[in-house]
């Protein structure tokens, strides 16, 4: 399911120093055309469909269509994503219709503090099995 | 056929950046996310500099980049004893029972640290109904830390809303990273889009690693990291067979299609010493689409049948003879003795093999009813074909894509299953890696941990300052999302003592700067010297691109070491013909072209995918018997030989002379077998 940019819809995301969907592709495929100041996938083969470039784009302009090796045309699978939660719109073929909407994440996008109330590093314990947080001993294999 | 070499005759040369720092991670997914959480807390005090270096955007990247449904490894109340014991048997028996245990006394912690950031884990409700992450901190439920209760699919899994679960974990390791600057002073510590090409070794100390070279895939720039130790985590190889798609549907890999044997590669040719390599993994999913079909054979208690609506893994004549060659492995029905069986009726005409997925919903809806009455009823019901598409949705939106696509409604109709190309990887259901240094606490063999010719640091590989973790390190699958992440804490928490350990090493390579770059560069100078040749730049006779590099690599793959053209069939003949196939593609990595760095890093992902491919077929070759039925066959040897091969296979590649050991290591068996059942 490679990626596809609606034309009329991407602004090249212009405020910024780099497209957004240039930013967050795993596989580096998303790019920018620097004559229409577009966006586009460069290799659609390479594509995982991990969406992540339709979710980011600020003007909605990414969407996705099958694979043509052995999708039928027709459908399409939209996200929003919001901070909490992501609502998903499911198009097939014959016009179904079918919408979800699942949590993302329990606490604020940034808040994440992650030693806050974790104890400090014990030297004593660094060859010893467990981590940084670990407050009991570790078990062993009984015999 | 003479070399090509890169003189910067023809292309520019690059800008050149050193980076001097303590620990280097490379990668930055789970695993190495793990390592730069738990490792800048132990370094930080110590002013020790991490440095992580990602060939993609942290937030997303590595093999949880699109998001999961479900952590696959949580012991909770189950004993890691019981872990080995499960995991020894999906691997046909052989694993590293002190690095698979160590795992599981370890992954609880940083499950519970996800949800402590942010991830939205389900809770059993008090109607025996699940909860999703929101449901149940409306209905009070408390976390896993404080014994709140999971949703458990299987014995090991538990359900979340994992969307957004590595850009939560990339969160915290940011954070952590973020620590280690105020602590050491360092201005830049994680550096995002550039490519690890090779690892260099110590110049006095050659069994040491030193230096890694990358380049950065958005300016002309490559990196010289020069490090005390490192932690690889570059993750497993996708793509190498040929894939049943080839057009653009083998962009949808069941694995990250951008799991490129990054880790295989840079490892081996810095000299580590590999395990299992043999080991591959080819799960069965739904067809095409390669969604998941965990949930639905666990949670929604589906049954996968063939056709006529036989249960291709109770037939008493295909057991018999299953077990006739591959003994007692077939008890239990590992996922590769049930591949082989559901193969064994699809060679008989008996496909397409069908998930029921509209029985069991159907089984639902009538138990629900019963249970709840028609309204309460079909309101779960309703609840749960949303979350059998969030299992989708979640982490293989294509699936929900194809389905929606073909008009599949779950209930109504069953839905294809097959298994799909060979994938090499280390972390899910398969176990091909490196050998390392494991845990001393555990009753395993000194050779294995106090008597490390590299020295006894828990993950380390043979090859000393060089850790281990994720896909890469080997003999221990079903580590999944959680464990490579507590892998990697594992990993960084032991490469910080062996910093603390060697205090007065500076890492020094042979090789220039100048040297680096145009090995680096190569396959711009090979493009830029002859593109002009020919009228059309993608057919040239002095170069190869690496769209060709991969397809050469896949038909050799799938031809010669038993891909999906031959039903997984190889032997020893087959074998050593593609590896004089595959000796001619790896000279011809010399006259690799590249037209601008998104291809140049390309080149290189698949010259690390052909290192990787190679690794594995010279594996196979040397294990004279059929380990994995159902994954692979070595036809002259199609049997499971115990008396001779219940032993790990080992090797070690030489770069200067291009040559591999490949050898016998003794299995030690730490947990004891099962009691037996009484019946």
């Amino acid at each position: 399911m490679p990626s596809y940019v609606i034309t009329e819809k991407c602004d090249g995301c212009k405020a910024q120093d780099k497209t957004a969907c240039q930013y967050i592709c795993p596989n580096d495929l998303m790019t920018l055309n620097r004559d229409l100041m577009k966006a586009f996938n460069q290799e659609t083969e390479q594509c995982w469909e991990c969406y992540n470039c339709v979710k980011i784009c600020p003007q909605q302009a990414i969407e996705v269509r099958g694979y043509q090796d052995f999708s039928p045309l027709g459908a399409n699978v939209i996200p929003m994503r919001g901070t909490d939660s992501i609502m998903w719109t499911i198009k097939f073929r014959n016009g179904i219709l079918k919408r979800f909407k699942f949590p993302i994440r329990t606490t604020a996008e940034g808040s994440v503090d992650p030693y806050k109330g974790k104890p400090e590093a014990d030297f004593a314990n660094l060859k010893k099995p467990g981590y940084f947080t670990t407050s009991k001993p570790m078990p062993v294999i009984k015999k | 056929m003479e070399k090509e070499t890169c003189t910067f005759s023809f292309c520019a040369k690059p800008a050149v950046e050193e980076v001097e720092t303590d620990l280097l991670l490379i990668g930055g997914g789970m695993a190495c996310c793990g390592a730069a959480f738990e490792g800048a807390r132990w370094a930080n005090p110590k002013k020790i500099k991490i440095t992580m270096v990602d060939k993609a955007a942290t937030d997303r990247s590595g093999a949880v980049a699109m998001g999961l449904s479900a952590i696959n490894t949580y012991m909770g109340e189950n004993d890691p004893a019981d872990y080995v014991k499960m995991v020894r048997n999906d691997l046909m028996g052989i694993i590293r029972e002190d690095l698979v245990y160590d795992l599981g006394r370890h992954v609880d912690d940083s499950v519970q640290l996800f949800e402590e950031w942010g991830l939205p884990i389900w809770k059993m409700g008090d109607d025996g109904f699940s909860l999703d992450g929101f449901q149940a901190k409306d209905a009070g439920k408390v976390s896993l830390k404080d014994g709140g209760k999971p949703v458990r699919s299987g014995k090991w899994q538990i359900m979340i809303n994992g969307e957004s679960y590595k850009v939560i974990v990339a969160e915290a390791a940011k954070k952590a990273l973020e620590t280690n600057r105020a602590a050491t002073g360092v201005k830049t510590n994680h550096y995002e889009r550039v490519f690890i090409v090779k690892l260099y070794n110590d110049a006095k100390e050659p069994n040491r690693v030193a230096a890694a070279a990358g380049f950065s895939v958005r300016e002309n720039k490559i990196y010289i990291f020069k490090a005390k130790a490192m932690v690889l985590a570059a993750g497993g190889a996708v793509n190498v067979f040929r894939p049943r798609s080839t057009q653009e549907g083998q962009g949808r890999a069941w694995y990250p299609v951008w799991n490129s044997g990054s880790g295989y590669a840079l490892g081996l040719q810095a000299g580590a010493e590999l395990t299992m390599m043999e080991n591959r993994f080819v799960p069965a999913r739904f067809k095409d689409g390669y969604g998941p079909v965990g949930a639905w054979f666990l949670f929604f208690k589906a049954k996968a049948t063939n056709s006529l609506g036989e249960d291709y893994c109770a037939k008493p004549e295909a057991l018999a003879e299953a077990k006739a060659k591959y003994g007692k492995y077939v008890d239990n029905l590992g996922t590769a003795i049930r591949n082989h069986l559901m193969m064994r009726d699809m060679k008989l005409g008996k496909g397409p093999i069908l998930m029921r997925t509209d029985e069991a919903m159907a089984a639902i809806n009538k138990t629900f009813k019963e249970k709840l009455g028609d309204k309460e009823g079909a309101k779960k019901v309703k609840h749960l074909e949303a979350e059998a598409w969030e299992d989708f949705l979640d982490m293989a939106i294509g699936q929900a894509g194809l389905w929606a696509s073909k008009n599949v409604e779950p209930d109504k109709v069953p839905s294809e299953i097959m298994p799909t190309e060979p994938y090499l990887l280390g972390s899910h259901a398969g176990c091909a890696g490196f050998w390392c240094c494991g845990p001393d606490d555990l009753g395993a063999p000194e050779e294995w941990n106090k008597k490390w010719p590299a020295g006894n640091y828990n993950r380390q590989s043979t090859v000393k300052g060089l850790f281990m973790c994720g896909d890469i390190c080997g003999a221990s699958g079903h580590k999944f999302s959680s464990g490579s992440h507590a892998e990697g804490r594992i990993a960084a928490k032991n490469a910080i003592a062996f910093l603390l350990d060697n205090p007065n090493y500076t890492p020094t390579i042979k090789e220039t700067a100048d040297h680096l770059a145009a090995e680096l560069y190569l396959p711009f100078e090979v493009y830029e010297k002859y593109k002009t040749y020919t009228t059309d730049t993608s057919t040239n006779p002095h170069y190869i691109k690496p769209k060709m590099l991969q397809t050469r690599l896949q038909k050799i793959a799938d031809e010669y070491f038993g891909g999906i053209s031959t039903w997984y069939m190889t032997s020893k003949t087959m074998l050593e013909e593609g590896l004089r196939l595959l000796q001619m593609l790896k000279e011809d990595t010399s006259k690799m072209a590249a037209s601008n760095l998104h291809e140049l890093m390309r080149c290189w992902e698949n010259y690390h995918r052909i290192l990787s491919v190679e690794a594995h077929a010279r594996h196979i070759l040397f294990r004279e018997e059929s380990r994995y039925p159902g994954y692979y066959y070595r036809g002259d040897f199609d049997l499971v030989d115990d008396a001779n091969w219940k032993c790990f296979v080992n090797s070690k590649y030489d770069l200067a002379t291009d040559k591999w050991e490949v050898k016998k290591v003794a299995y030690a068996q730490l947990v004891e077998d099962a009691a037996p059942v009484k019946h």
